[in-house]
């Protein structure tokens, strides 16, 4: 609201917003742009379940994405690889604009895209392999058998999940002998190992202790440096604390996209304000 | 988002509401303790009842405690709700608030010391009238920013803020004067000190309720206006931008 031209010629030039510290914050406009969405649709049949969402997701940054269950953010996130596409009657028009190529474009190749956005979901989904070849699958499907390349891949990967030191003995055991917060970090390992450059979470810790979920939070703050990462979470406070920056959804709408910072202290709009505090809508 | 006094009763959580509905009104009741004690502090002084002065000074534990109950109930919420927007930002204001208010309590308790000392001394010759004219200034700074909190109601924060400006030069052109009085009768000079400190206590009461009023600000409009020189707030409420939120 604020940021349109006044034409009001006797009006004082300074804004409320322009005071205090919010102006030295995290700013959305000045980060690089990774996913560019515009004015996107998504029907699922006869409901539409996003409505003219337009939002730029910045590069090597933290973003979350809240609102109530069956607001759209977990079918916004899993537009980001086309995993919609798997859904029986899905609809979809807008763009979704990464590495300047519309990636809902004639002709674009699929388990590429999903090479380079890499998803984690709410329950931890190994494979019934070894713990190595759980992170070495996606190399190995790439053709790539080279072992020492495997071996400094699986270690890299391992190590970037933090959960080198707890496997490193025991790399060819069963990954389902592992607990469901290692299984989560495992599944993590494995999906950044054909480093993607976009990280998609589906609510990562949902399903985990609170130390677990501590666990993850750290991880994502240290991948961030080298991924793009996307979180869908119910857990405010998670959004809050692993995030650079917030979208709150609504209805299929984007309602507020802003710093987290500002938004958990001072956010814009009412619904926004209503949702984080816990009050009737 | 702007807020305001409905905005805190709306949860879904009843028990929240009510959580904060306690610190708040026990703010208020803290602040209504706080400005009797200036209250009856500034007529100690100017009656030379030392009576009251007693009971100022004895009715500071109570300022205290009360500080002490509100800011343990306040990080209760912390810990147990993590509040957000402007639940937070209702609970680090009224944190802020009572260490401001307690802070004016201890200036009342100054006043009434500088009762009974010059009750034992001897009244000083002058001044009475400054330190009267000034509590009374003060008193209502403190009163106008309380209601600024009840009410959320920035234009009174604002108003309280413009109003340090003369309680300022109040405080100056007093203390000027006093001096001058002094230099004439170095006699005077060990009462008329008292009358001094009671000067600038009062000062320092003003200081604290434009703190509280910029708090109302903070809480309202969730900018941190403090340091901010009264002018750019000003222009800030007024906005234009600003009043169509």
């Amino acid at each position: 609201m604020n940021n349109t031209t006044d034409n009001t010629t006797r009006a004082p030039a300074i804004k409320m917003a322009d005071l205090g510290r919010n102006a030295q914050q995290m700013n959305l406009a000045q980060e690089t742009t990774s996913i560019d969405v515009q004015k996107m649709n998504l029907y699922y049949g006869k409901s539409q379940a996003l409505k003219d969402v337009t939002l730029q997701i910045p590069k090597q940054r933290v973003t979350a994405f809240i609102g109530p269950s069956g607001c759209g953010k977990s079918t916004l996130l899993r537009s980001f690889n086309r995993m919609n596409d798997l859904v029986d009657g899905v609809r979809i028009d807008g763009e979704v604009i990464i590495d300047n190529q519309n990636i809902y474009a004639k002709g674009v190749d699929v388990a590429d895209l999903r090479r380079r956005v890499g998803m984690v979901f709410q329950k931890p989904n190994p494979f019934p392999k070894s713990i190595y070849e759980n992170v070495a699958y996606g190399l190995r499907i790439q053709g790539i058998n080279n072992k020492r390349l495997l071996d400094e891949t699986v270690e890299w990967a391992l190590k970037s999940a933090a959960l080198w030191e707890e496997t490193k003995d025991r790399l060819h055991e069963s990954a389902l002998g592992m607990s469901g917060g290692q299984q989560q970090r495992l599944v993590i390992a494995r999906t950044i190992a054909i480093k993607p450059e976009i990280l998609l979470l589906d609510e990562p810790a949902s399903a985990l202790d609170p130390i677990s979920t501590l666990k993850i939070e750290e991880l994502i703050h240290n991948l961030k440096d080298k991924f793009t990462i996307i979180i869908v979470t119910h857990n405010m406070q998670q959004a809050a604390r692993v995030s650079d920056y917030t979208a709150f959804m609504y209805l299929g709408k984007v309602i507020e996209f802003d710093n987290t910072d500002k938004l958990f202290t001072n956010p814009s709009q009412k619904q926004t304000e209503d949702y984080i505090t816990g009050r009737y809508g | 988002m702007k807020t305001n006094q409905e905005t805190h009763s709306t949860h879904i959580s009843q028990k929240f509401n009510q959580e904060l509905e306690e610190i708040r009104s026990q703010l208020l009741e803290m602040g209504g303790l706080v400005e009797q004690q200036i209250h009856d502090a500034i007529q100690s002084l100017t009656e030379g009842d030392t009576l009251l002065a007693n009971e100022v000074c004895e009715k500071d534990h109570k300022v205290n405690q009360l500080q002490l109950d509100i800011d343990e109930q306040c990080t209760k919420i912390l810990a147990r709700r993590q509040p957000a927007a402007s639940d937070l930002r209702l609970v680090l204001v009224v944190i802020r608030a009572t260490a401001d208010l307690e802070r004016i309590g201890d200036e009342a308790s100054k006043v009434a010391k500088a009762t009974l000392k010059l009750a034992e001394e001897g009244t000083s010759p002058r001044g009475y009238i400054e330190a009267r004219h000034l509590g009374n200034l003060v008193r209502k700074m403190v009163q106008d920013a309380l209601h600024a909190f009840a009410r959320f109601d920035t234009a009174q924060a604002l108003a309280v803020l413009q109003e340090d400006k003369s309680v300022d030069l109040e405080y100056q052109s007093a203390t000027r004067s006093l001096v001058t009085f002094m230099m004439e009768d170095p006699r005077a000079i060990s009462p008329v000190m008292h009358i001094m400190w009671v000067l600038r206590s009062l000062e320092r009461v003003g200081d604290h309720a434009s703190n509280l009023a910029e708090y109302v600000i903070y809480l309202v409009e969730g900018q941190d206006v403090r340091y901010t020189k009264t002018e750019v707030i000003e222009a800030a409420l007024k906005h234009p931008k600003h009043s169509e939120k």
